[in-house]
Parts: C-alpha cells; structure tokens; sequence
C-alpha cells in the first residue's frame, strides 16, 4: 500500500498511490494512515484520485480512518474517479464527507477554514 | 417435457474457480474482467460487474468460509438485459437460510454493513439455495443500455 505524504502547518495530504482499496488491503490501509496521522492535529485530506476500484471494505476502511481522527480533526476526501463516487453515492457515503475534485481544492479549503 | 431453459448452459460463458481469499478474489476480479463477456462492455459497465462479484466473493471468503479454507466457483454469462451469474461454495450456509436484507446502518459512522446494501441495489433477482452442502447464489447485473 503505497500512500504518499505531504505535511503543512494546518494539514496533512495523503495521496494513496494504488489503483485499488480492497479487502486485501484495507486492513493495511487503515493501519498505515493511522501511522501518518498519529499525534498530529491538522486535518487531513485524502487524495483518491489514483483510485480506480474501492469495494465495501475499503469504504469500511476510509470511515475507520474518520473515526480514528475523532470528532475534532476533520477528514476530507478529494479526486473520486467515476467508479469510486458510485459506491459513495450508493451507500450514501457522500453525505458523511466533504468531496472536493481535486487535492489542490482540497487543501486551499482545509488551509483557510 | 423441455427442461426449463437453463442460460449456464450456453458456450459463451465464463467459468472460473478460486480460492476464497481477499487476493484469490481480486486477481480473479482481474481476469474475470478482462476477457469476454465483461471486457466487451462499458467502462461503467465492467465497474459494476467488478464491485458486486467483489462483494459476493468477499462474503464468501469472510463468512462461509470463515472456519475452513476452500473454493468458490464463478460463472458468468451474458444474457438479454445483464449478466447472468451464479456463485457457488461449500462453505457454511447462510445463517437463517436468507439472505441479509441489506439495509444501511443507521450509524452514519458504521465500518461494515455495506455490502449486502450494494449487492441488492445493483443486482436483480437475486436467489440463494442451500443444497447438499453447497451454498448457490444466482442474480442478474442489469445493464440498462445493452
């Protein structure tokens, strides 16, 4: 699971450099971005541009990883291809996250809020 | 009598059997989508077949075979209106006998629960029989524009 990392002051940007987020990585997936936003407090975007397929368990995952942040630090996602806003807007995801179309929109919103 | 008109009959189809494991299931997610019948269609299309095949074959490696390690075997099969399919495994029957109705959670934060959701909403016809150890679970992906 390949994930890269950029850190500003106010937020933290995780671009996941995978074309998929499966049952066969989700675990891991979960792991390693509770690794990457461990004992900081900016907010986090999560960049899914990359991604071509996410099944219900890599949806499992991205929600674990909210509730990780806790209430306080805000998740955002940002570059969902076709195929990943459909399981988004089908299990009503969409409602629960704030989507931006890209990661530079993403942290032009999460650095002035 | 005819029998009843049986499409997994047919020559066109797509059988594969694998193991049930997380990377079983997506490398046969891989070449279940590129080759005929599911490479001819829409990009939109394959993406659907991919995301239910995904969560049937990841129900069956999670739960029927949750005890044992086995086989699941898949068939697919192009059909007036959709894709045709049917998913075969000897693991552990459905508690109940049914099928879960697949509602969302109600907590706005659950990490599971989703599958079954996704299953229902973009298939038709789903049935399930628990036969002489086997577990058969039949449905069709619709595609509206074929």
């Amino acid at each position: 699971m390949q994930l890269q990392t950029q850190t500003r002051p106010k937020v933290i940007s995780v671009q996941v450099i995978e074309d998929r987020i499966d049952a066969a990585t989700a675990i891991q997936f979960k792991e390693r971005m509770r690794d990457i936003t461990a004992g900081g407090t900016q907010r986090v975007v999560l960049d899914l541009a990359r991604v071509q397929f996410l099944d219900s368990s890599g949806l499992g995952a991205i929600v674990a990883v909210k509730k990780l942040l806790g209430p306080d630090r805000v998740l955002e996602l940002s570059g969902l291809t076709p195929t990943v806003e459909k399981v988004f807007r089908l299990t009503r995801m969409d409602s629960v996250f704030t989507i931006h179309p890209t990661l530079e929109a993403a942290v032009a919103h999460a650095a002035s809020a | 009598m005819l029998p009843a008109h049986d499409p997994f009959a047919q020559a066109d189809t797509h059988d594969l059997v694998l193991r049930a494991d997380p990377l079983s299931v997506r490398s046969a997610l891989q070449s279940i989508t590129s080759v005929p019948p599911v490479s001819q269609l829409t990009h939109d299309q394959r993406a659907t077949v991919e995301l239910v095949l995904a969560e049937v074959l990841n129900n069956v490696a999670e739960h029927a075979y949750a005890e044992v390690a086995g086989h699941v075997a898949v068939t697919i099969v192009l059909v007036p209106g959709g894709m045709a399919c049917e998913v075969v495994d000897e693991g552990g029957a459905m508690p109940g006998g049914t099928l879960p109705e697949g509602q969302l959670p109600d907590d706005a934060l659950a990490e599971g629960g989703f599958g079954w959701h996704l299953i229902r909403t973009l298939t038709k016809d789903l049935s399930y029989r628990r036969q002489r150890g086997t577990n058969r679970l039949n449905f069709l992906i619709p595609l509206s524009d074929l």
